[in-house]
């Protein structure tokens, strides 16, 4: 239990997704105008992930074992229909949540997040548990930073920024000491 | 404009600078951050993603008259994702001490949308060697900032390059440039300077012409 505990933490703080390990950066900085819309992606990201952590580890031990140079590929065309399936199905069942979460649910497909956790799901060699643990925890993580990013991005619209910091330049110092405070939790779980 | 221009140097020098794939149009920053630690692993990530490139642009442009329209982006993701299975295994094999620093940002490649943007926006409606010159220009522009940026962070974060200590012993390590934060600072440093270098190229367009009206 404390092992599932742990990669939960470990990839919710420590090796956060975004902050440290730079994954998902596209939502990170193109999607977090408004807190709203950021949590909900996360949410999505969240419900994405861990479908795809249960297909990875599916894949791994019954497919794969015989052919593993075809895990890339196989990996992106089973992430990809996956989403796909998702979104039908969200419209099928609750065709509100489908509305509000839009454009998201597609993009999830081209995020790096989400292959990056099926690569770092097999790397590690984890179990089903684990690989669900690891997608709750890095699923969150992500959520955390779309959110922290986005609330700070509010506040900067009333902010007097210099005018050549304006976008871009400004996002990646925040992204920078959003990623120094995360640097924090580095010796969690080390002793 | 003809159907088919002929291939011309511009074609590599806008991927360059002008729409350069990671300062300009932001794609790709995922590489461009997280292997950047140091020139050697800078290095290999550009030439792993430049073999990519090159790969997936020349076979989607002779493919462009057979892939159907509808599964056009599916067939793009299944092309990059074989060139990537190639890389990954052939650097795996020749340079296996390269291949484990990088680890999985090797097949992470496949989701760096600069690709499948080159793919989608140039090669699915060009000639083949102008994909490849795009193919060619979107790389080295590529190349130059993850090699400017790995110069940055190694220097200062190490006091080497490329291996080689070049500060001496006694310059005292960054150390957090090697680590995540000094990424984003490197690469959010340099945003300014190129937003500075832009406003002040302005201001001159706008003084020469004010003293054109006068």
């Amino acid at each position: 239990m404390s092992d599932l505990t742990w990669i939960l933490i470990s990839a919710l703080l420590v090796n956060n997704f975004t902050l440290t390990l730079f994954l998902g950066l596209c939502p990170f900085f193109g999607v977090t105008g408004k807190v709203e819309t950021a949590v909900r992606l996360g949410v999505a990201n969240i419900a994405v992930m861990m479908i795809t952590a249960v297909a990875v580890w599916f894949l791994n031990a019954f497919v794969l074992v015989e052919a593993p140079y075809l895990r890339i590929i196989s990996f992106i065309v089973v992430i990809a229909s996956l989403v796909q399936i998702t979104e039908m199905a969200i419209k099928k069942i609750s065709p509100a949540l489908f509305r509000a979460l839009g454009i998201y649910l597609p993009l999830i497909t081209t995020n790096c997040a989400i292959f990056g956790l099926a690569i770092f799901q097999t790397n590690r060699g984890y179990g089903l548990l684990q690989g669900l643990a690891f997608a709750l925890g890095a699923g969150l993580g992500l959520t955390l930073a779309l959110a922290l990013m986005a609330s700070i991005r509010e506040r900067l619209d009333l902010a007097e920024v210099p005018s050549l910091a304006k976008g871009f330049g400004i996002s990646l110092i925040i992204a920078s000491c959003l990623s120094l405070a995360f640097m924090g939790f580095a010796g969690l779980g080390a002793g | 404009m003809s159907e088919h221009p002929p291939a011309t140097f511009d074609d590599f020098l806008r991927g360059v600078w002008r729409e350069n794939p990671v300062v300009v149009q932001m794609l790709g920053l995922c590489p461009a951050l997280a292997v950047t630690n140091s020139v050697a692993n800078g290095l290999a990530m550009s030439m792993a993603t430049t073999f990519v490139l090159l790969g997936s642009n020349l076979l989607v442009a002779s493919l462009k008259r057979v892939i159907p329209h509808e599964v056009r982006i599916t067939s793009y993701v299944l092309i990059i994702a074989t060139f990537v299975t190639i890389a990954d295994l052939l650097l795996e094999a020749t340079v296996p001490s390269v291949h484990k620093q990088l680890g999985p940002f090797v097949a992470l490649i496949v989701v760096n949308c600069m690709i499948l943007g080159r793919a989608e926006a140039f090669a699915s409606r060009n000639t083949v060697s102008r994909s490849l010159l795009d193919a060619l220009g979107t790389a080295a522009g590529f190349t130059v900032v993850l090699v400017l940026l790995s110069a940055v962070r190694e220097l200062l974060g190490a006091g080497s390059l490329l291996g080689v200590d070049i500060l001496g012993p006694q310059f005292e390590p960054w150390v957090i440039m090697v680590l995540p934060p000094g990424g984003f600072l490197t690469l959010g440093i340099g945003m300014l300077l190129i937003g500075w270098q832009a406003e002040r190229q302005q201001r001159r367009t706008a003084a020469a012409r004010a003293m054109e009206a006068a």
